[in-house]
């Protein structure tokens, strides 16, 4: 990479963020400076003193650059105020570095109190040779290490040089959780300031000299590619620069300006040769479902057997549509062509993955390809692709000049990748007491994964894996999946199948608790009455944690109490990323329209690393949830996407959102996820609240449908 | 392209630009204030709100011609030091989650204080319900108005 360019832009991240220098961190690119300490990827600590330590994840809201470092500081045990942010671009050194699943705390808990604890250990260990004094009489607290016998305190700056002569344990000594001065504490995020007052650069802030902007016409309908380009009129207009053929399906338009560009796209006139599923209809997207549900499933999970079951019937569809993930920033990111090389700043939650797609879209080594991370404007998945940094590498190349790629509201809107529709049945055999001594599921939708060409072995998405509990133990369960295709491109959404899954299963429960006149918690915690580990893949999930989050979340609602007068409740629960989440949703009917007045969340996730992040978490999860059951749809029209922007794609708004009270269980557990957990109980939550003040059972997501 | 002399965070800023240019664009690429954000395009989301002589508007839709010879004042001119009682409220609360639409946020939240120091909850939600956040940052916005208008602990 050029050394300007470099130069250029730490110059602008420092100035920029005042108060909070977030540099990019190149470990490829020469390391640290040899005289500070640096016993691993992430942390190094300067001879002044200097704590910088490296987040290998993404930012997009999330707080994984406060909730990570505090990881790593409490076993280093410096001061956490003072502690410089890095981050790591794409990289060889932190293993996968995607940002998605729920797992960025998870996935970082064990390397980076290693990383903490290596450096602490190294560091006391370069004071007690200073001091002529064993290791065993000396402590560290708040960036020193202290002897307190005779008094004396060495800061870590001080003891760098030293330290990093020593050699590097491979298994140093981890705190008890009960020593945890700063894990399980609420700690105030260390980029708020910067985003008060306009100083953090997002992707789409972000610049190089030299650079041009460029939007991208893309092909109307699914599969469609260019035919014939007129760009007479668009390279006419004032600031247009170039105007070039992106690929099969896309042609870009560039400008001196994003207006430029936007302009001269509008006059540009392409002409497109249609493809197969040109003329597809919402209409084929539900017969699609129809007909794959006549499919056989693949077993996703079976306990007892359901086929020899007795007693009453019950059964249930359940539908739910595509959605978009449209973070309020949309798509952009910068790319740099060199000739040999290329160096992107990516708004990612996958560094590596656009390391790889642009070294193979433009005939690089991976090696040749520098991906810098940059803040981004919400992710929710939908950075999990790789398109946009491919197309600003690729306009990059066709014009040879810096550029910077962006997407409107309306390419977001139609141009995404989506959460996938899903149909579920679900049928159940109910002894004489009420309660069901069988539930069968059988979830139809089509796999990501295998859209994205990963090859199925057993049939199953992997999502369902991780998403698609059912801890809930009635002597007999089936869950089948039936996967299906559709021209509609597929992505990640947060907490992907499960909330369609616990839509469903949650539902379902309460119209048999309704069947048996029960009340709904009361069938739930029969369900989970006796203790039991069941293995799911690679989870293994206890009946008594979920049923510990229903029985907070019950408590804290005053479930055991009638709700106030014109307020209705409604409870659920699921399992997913390894976290136990119950809510109990509280309504008011507003004519026919439910108002959403309360939620109360209880949450097992394990050790709870940053209170203060996991309460936005759980904040943001439900009102993230909210917008899927009151609005969230996503259509096919005409072989496209129908919806175009805000207006036709509508998101909860301030005077739609409850008040949100989050209880975490405590717990000394290795973490599990947050971010995803808290979204799937809120719909089958309220449409149980629904169905108290309306008898009326919603088996179809939005509500409205 | 045309020439405008615009006012902008209390500075005279002279820029050529073509006269439909949106102020959010003249703002972003042309001043490099990029504390304003494109979020709709079409005034839906309120990430890009400036204040046009104290009045909060869309500059994604406010073409520059527009702007000329008015006030503009963005979230890099609201305060000295991020130390409007609305920034330290925001910091208080511990508001932005990714932090995108908060620019807009505040300065929405800025022209509802100048005009109405005490607002009611049901005027703080009147005034805020153009402002979009995908992170669903809304019940500490809402706490962080509260407190910022003097009614929070």
């Amino acid at each position: 990479m050029s050394e300007v360019t470099r130069r250029d832009f730490l110059a602008t991240t420092a100035t920029a963020a005042a108060g909070l220098v977030v540099a990019f961190h190149l470990p490829l690119s020469g390391g640290t400076a040899s005289t500070e300490f640096a016993p691993n990827a992430y942390v190094h600590i300067a001879p002044r003193g200097k704590v910088s330590i490296v987040v290998a994840r993404s930012e997009m809201g999330q707080g994984v650059r406060t909730s990570l470092p505090m990881i790593l500081a409490e076993e280093l045990d410096c001061d956490f105020a003072t502690i410089a942010i890095e981050q790591a671009g794409a990289s060889t050194l932190f293993g996968d570095q995607t940002t998605g699943g729920s797992a960025s705390v998870r996935t970082c808990w064990d390397p980076m109190r290693k990383a903490g604890a290596q450096a602490r250990a190294m560091l006391l260990s370069a004071a007690a040779k200073q001091w002529k004094v064993a290791e065993s009489e000396c402590a560290t607290a708040d960036g020193f290490v202290v002897h307190s016998t005779s008094n004396r305190r060495a800061g870590y700056g001080s003891l760098a040089t030293v330290a990093a002569k020593l050699p590097v344990p491979a298994e140093p000594k981890l705190k008890d959780n009960a020593d945890f001065k700063l894990i399980g504490k609420r700690q105030p995020r260390i980029d708020t300031k910067s985003k008060v007052n306009g100083t953090a650069i997002f992707g789409i802030d972000f610049k190089v000299p030299g650079m041009k902007y460029s939007l991208l016409a893309r092909a109307p309908k699914f599969g469609a590619t260019v035919r014939q380009i007129d760009d007479s009129r668009a390279k006419a207009l004032p600031g247009v620069t170039h105007v070039a053929k992106i690929g099969d399906s896309a042609v870009a338009v560039v400008g001196d300006s994003v207006w430029a560009a936007m302009q001269g796209r509008r006059a540009l006139k392409v002409t497109w040769e249609n493809g197969p599923n040109a003329g597809m209809e919402e209409s084929d997207v539900t017969d699609g479902l129809r007909a794959a549900a006549k499919n056989k499933g693949v077993t996703l999970y079976s306990s007892g057997d359901v086929t020899g079951t007795q007693g009453k019937r019950v059964e249930a569809e359940y539908q739910t549509p595509f959605l978009a993930h449209a973070p309020m920033e949309p798509q952009n990111c910068v790319a740099h062509f060199r000739g040999t090389e290329c160096e992107l700043w990516a708004p990612t939650q996958v560094p590596q993955d656009v390391r790889d797609s642009v070294a193979q879209a433009l005939g690089l080594k991976p090696e040749n390809v520098t991906v810098n991370v940059t803040l981004m404007g919400g992710g929710f998945g939908r950075r999990l692709e790789h398109d946009y940094g491919v197309e600003a590498a690729l306009v990059s190349k066709a014009v040879s000049l810096p550029v910077k790629v962006l997407w409107t509201r309306e390419d977001d809107m139609k141009f995404s990748t989506y959460r996938p529709v899903s149909l579920h049945q679900l049928s159940a055999s109910v002894g004489e007491d009420g309660y069901p001594t069988s539930i069968t599921h059988r979830i139809i939708a089509p796999s990501i994964s295998r859209q994205k060409g990963t090859k199925l072995d057993d049939g199953l998405d992997p999502d369902l894996k991780d998403e698609g509990s059912f801890i809930y133990q009635p002597a007999n369960v089936l869950m089948e999946y039936v996967d299906l295709d559709t021209a509609v491109p597929l992505g990640w959404m947060r907490s992907v199948y499960a909330s369609q899954v616990a839509f469903a299963q949650e539902c379902f429960l309460d119209e048999l608790a309704g069947a048996a006149g029960k009340d709904p918690l009361e069938l739930r915690l029969h369900l989970l009455q006796q203790d039991k580990q069941i293995k799911f893949f690679d989870t293994v999930w206890s009946t008594a944690r979920l049923r510990g989050v229903l029985k907070l979340a019950a408590e804290k609602a005053g479930w055991s109490k009638p709700a106030a007068n014109g307020r209705y409740r409604g409870i659920a629960a699921h399992g997913c990323f390894g976290t136990y989440v119950a809510e109990v949703v509280e309504i008011s009917m507003q004519g026919d329209a439910p108002k959403v007045e309360r939620v109360v969340v209880a949450i097992d996730c394990g050790q709870v690393v940053n209170p203060n992040i996991l309460e936005q978490q759980l904040q943001s999860a439900v009102v993230f949830a909210l917008t899927q059951a009151l609005h969230g749809k996503i259509t096919v029209n005409a072989g496209g996407i129908e919806q175009s922007n805000f207006g036709d794609y509508q998101l909860a708004r301030m005077n739609e959102v409850p008040v949100v009270e989050s209880y975490f269980v405590k717990s000394t557990e290795a973490p599990t996820g947050a971010g995803e957990p808290p979204v799937p109980p809120f719909a089958p939550a309220l449409c149980g609240a629904i169905y108290v003040a309306t008898k009326k059972r919603i088996r179809t997501m939005p509500i409205s449908s | 392209m045309e020439s405008f002399a615009l006012r902008v965070n209390g500075r005279e800023r002279h820029v050529s630009v073509a006269p439909d240019t949106p102020l959010l664009w003249v703002l972003r690429d042309t001043l490099e204030l990029s504390g304003t954000k494109f979020g709709c395009g079409v005034g839906m989301c309120g990430a890009c709100t400036v204040h046009l002589d104290g009045e909060a508007v869309r500059s994604c839709t406010t073409p520059v011609s527009e702007a000329a010879n008015k006030k503009i004042t963005t979230i890099e001119g609201l305060s000295e030091s991020s130390s409007h009682p609305l920034q330290l409220a925001w910091v208080a609360e511990d508001v932005p989650q990714c932090g995108y639409c908060q620019s807009g946020q505040i300065m929405q939240a800025a022209a509802l204080l100048a005009k109405k120091p005490h607002p009611s909850e049901a005027e703080i939600v009147d005034a805020m319900n153009g402002n979009l956040c995908r992170c669903g940052t809304y019940q500490r916005i809402r706490k962080a108005i509260v407190r910022a208008a003097g009614g929070g602990k």
